[in-house]
């Protein structure tokens, strides 16, 4: 059976067809729909963990009672699980134990563009990298049996246009293979350091074979065509490398891609004449070619920053000029992402953004939009969890600089339980009068609405207990008196707990509840109110503007309200001096 | 012979099921096909644009500047953001519609009034109507994505295929009378 798939639904399928039992995964954009996709085969259990950590961390316990697991995140979530991820590479594996990174080349969502496969070649593991949707699925369940032959963890790394980008798969049947037997082996699973200094000498052998293995796997191969020029490539690089070339060049398409095969890429060399290395961000492919004395041309014209295309290789490669094309003469505004309509996210940024001296650190999530105008709260965005431990440093800086600021660290609800908690008890610990701001919209919604361990579900639909993100404060150590629990669509309970917070002394937390404005039931539930100006009483002063909301409009010299879009959260009736702003709709608490 | 084309508006206008009906008509009909799309923070109210390409064997799933035979954008301002990415002589659909950016909204940058006017006078070949309109007509305002969609369909002159049974096998059963009137509707105005 053919069906058209993304790269995430391929590799799920390709999971489930390898006979994959665990998965465990964090979302983040662009490696979501992996687990979603995963959760909908009942012969798999699949979790999102509360963090890349966590996750890595249950699927290796899987790998080692003796089931094929996997776990998947983005390629910034492989920073949070390095520790792990290292360690397993030299305890190996008793189930095939597969870790996908989703990297973000041109960081369409994401703050930074590393280039994960220099992990694999640091961590020692084997890496597999996809082409498309078809060799997501194919090349999974070739990722299930290296890691058995091997002994060893695969790193499985695509990228955003391979995990979002459809094409056509053909599916197979799942294969059964059960939970293999465990055998107690403390040399194997406890790495304490004489057990891991044995492990590294047998690290640095399975290296070698499975370097032999590259160079010998179908998963590496020529494709000859005309040998003028040769390319060696791989990933999403590879389409745009056919588009271009097309029979025009012979290609090295690599799918095994740690250890690079060095025997093939020498034989392949040898029968071109000009070797082109094409590959998005680093020259990882390009570095080893050079180091076995190899000439070819790679980065001095293929550039390391942001995402390729077959345009930039036509022009870097072929000296091709821009196509012909239309332009207009019109001046288009930017539409950069913001805050949606009713978003809870809003009362509290904008009763913070009446102190002009509170510093604000981020976090990654929706609320990372709290840094746009006319809001221009947030000062710091770094990484999940960031939002409450920078505040810390910030202060402590600020304090010994003798300036006045007061610090705001923002994290959301699932950014809490992802690393946030131990940046609060290090705030309690040290005596550091931060406030934590905890945006509690029961979800995890940036990534698109992922049940998290504060909404009561899990992944399978399955229901679970709510983790009390206040309990959780009160046992950090915060005081009862220094905590506040908020509705952040009323705007005065808001500003006081904003008020209360800027003039504590002790480490202080506010958490604002409200679920998220997209959700189904809040949708539905909200479906019928919205507000509207009173065109007699507006002043005009546009004061409702400062509140950033996308319904919110001065349009031909009047200020209007998308009724469409308007879900009733009334924050910019509140701010209104002039009561100018009404209810509409169906109102029932 | 490949053909490419965009699909462009704002997140939230149901680009996502318009471009998914049509790869999945594309492949029953037995081409090769890519689709691309970025999810994430371009959701929330950013810029949004769907590339799909069809053929008898495609590989790269983007499309270059000068490269799409049709650009369907849902809302007029994006239309000319992604103009550029048209091929000459190729096929402008616009929904005549306008949603404001923040930007605009508080006033730092202004609304272009004359994005049509402009976009006819640049591109030989413009289709303009108000999808919204059209599908209010037909009976739910929802179809407008599908009208856009039947506009589309017959700019790639794929429009004698059976795209009602696309719609029936993607829909749910209710959905099916206002669709299919939306898609014929769509390939009317094209």
């Amino acid at each position: 059976m053919k069906k058209i798939m993304t790269g995430n639904e391929a590799i799920a399928r390709g999971a489930y067809e390898a006979g994959c039992t665990v998965a465990a995964a964090y979302p983040g954009t662009p490696s979501t729909e992996i687990l979603e996709n995963i959760a909908q085969y009942e012969e798999i259990y699949a979790e999102w963990a509360p963090n890349e950590k966590v996750a890595v961390e249950v699927a290796a316990g899987a790998s080692i009672a003796g089931a094929r697991s996997l776990s998947a995140m983005k390629h910034v979530g492989l920073n949070v699980a390095a520790d792990p991820l290292f360690t397993m590479a030299y305890e190996g594996v008793n189930g095939g134990f597969v870790i996908v990174t989703a990297d973000d080349p041109g960081m369409h969502s994401s703050q930074n563009e590393q280039d994960n496969r220099l992990y694999a070649q640091h961590a020692k593991v084997a890496m597999i990298e996809p082409s498309d949707s078809q060799e997501c699925k194919d090349f999974v369940k070739a990722a299930f049996e290296i890691s058995e032959q091997f002994d060893t963890l695969v790193l499985f790394r695509i990228t955003t246009r391979i995990a979002h980008s459809k094409s056509i798969v053909e599916l197979s049947e799942r294969q059964e293979v059960g939970v293999k037997e465990y055998k107690k082996d403390v040399k194997k699973y406890v790495m304490i350091p004489a057990h891991a200094r044995v492990k590294h000498v047998e690290v640095e052998e399975r290296l070698k074979r499975l370097q032999e293995y590259s160079n010998t796997t179908p998963l590496n191969r020529i494709e000859w065509g005309d040998t003028k020029i040769g390319i060696i490539t791989s990933g999403v690089s590879y389409q745009y490398a056919k588009e271009v070339f097309g029979d025009n060049a012979s290609y090295l398409k690599l799918g095994f891609t740690f250890p690079l095969p060095d025997k093939l890429i020498k034989e392949f060399a040898s029968k071109v004449d000009k070797l082109y290395i094409i590959e998005e961000n680093e020259p990882y492919i390009e570095t080893f070619v050079k180091a076995l004395g190899i000439n070819c041309i790679g980065k001095e014209l293929i550039p390391i920053c942001g995402e390729l295309n077959p345009d930039i290789i036509r022009r870097a490669l072929l000296g091709e000029k821009e196509r012909e094309t239309y332009s207009v003469d019109v001046k288009v505004p930017n539409r950069p992402p913001v805050l949606c309509p009713g978003c809870p996210h809003r009362g509290i940024f904008y009763a913070m953004s009446k102190y002009k001296d509170i510093i604000a650190t981020g976090d990654i999530g929706c609320y990372t939009l709290g840094m746009m105008p006319p809001l221009n709260v947030t000062d710091t965005v770094i990484d999940m969890g960031a939002g409450i431990s920078a505040a810390i440093g910030f202060e402590k800086a600020a304090m010994m600089a003798k300036r006045k600021n007061k610090v705001f660290g923002i994290v959301g609800d699932s950014t809490f339980f992802h690393s946030g908690i131990t940046g609060l008890i290090d705030a309690v610990y040290n005596n550091s009068p931060i406030v934590a701001v905890i945006l509690d919209n029961s979800i995890t919604a940036m990534t698109g609405h992922q049940e998290n361990p504060g909404t009561g579900k899990t992944l399978k639909g399955d229901i679970s207990p709510v983790i009390d993100i206040k309990g959780i404060v009160k046992a950090c150590g915060v005081k009862e008196e220094n905590i506040r629990v908020v509705d952040p669509y009323k705007l005065d309970e808001t500003e006081r707990a904003v008020k209360d917070a800027y003039n504590a002394t002790e480490p202080f937390v506010i958490i604002t509840k409200q679920p998220c404005a997209l959700l189904k039931d809040v949708l539905k539930k909200r479906a019928g109110r919205y507000v509207k100006v009173n065109q007699d009483k507006c002043r005009k002063c546009k004061l409702c503007l400062k509140v950033g909301c996308p319904a919110v409009a001065f349009k031909n010299g009047n200020i209007v309200i998308d009724k469409d879009m308007c879900n009733g959260c009334t924050v910019c009736l509140q701010v209104c001096p002039f009561n100018a702003i009404e209810k509409v709709g169906e109102w029932n608490d | 012979m490949t053909k490419s084309l965009l699909f462009v508006g704002v997140g939230g206008q149901g680009i996502i099921l318009a471009s998914k009906i049509l790869t999945e008509g594309l492949v029953k009909f037995g081409f090769d096909v890519k689709m691309s799309e970025v999810h994430g923070m371009a959701q929330r109210g950013g810029s949004v644009t769907t590339q799909v390409r069809f053929g008898e064997k495609v590989y790269s799933p983007l499309i270059g500047e000068g490269e799409a035979d049709v650009i369907v954008a849902f809302e007029k301002v994006e239309a000319a953001r992604w103009i550029k990415y048209l091929k000459k002589g190729g096929t402008l659909v616009v929904n005549d519609y306008e949603i404001y950016p923040q930007s605009v909204l508080v006033g730092q940058e202004v609304y272009p009034d004359d994005v049509i006017q402009k976009l006819k006078e640049n591109v030989e070949n413009v289709v303009v109507f108000n999808a919204a309109e059209v599908a209010e007509k037909l009976g739910n305002i929802k179809a407008q994505n599908i009208v856009l969609l039947g506009a589309l369909i017959k700019a790639l002159g794929v429009e004698n295929l059976d795209w009602e049974s696309v719609i029936k096998e993607n829909l749910p059963e209710k959905m099916h009378d206002i669709n299919i009137k939306a898609i014929k509707e769509g390939m009317k105005l094209s």
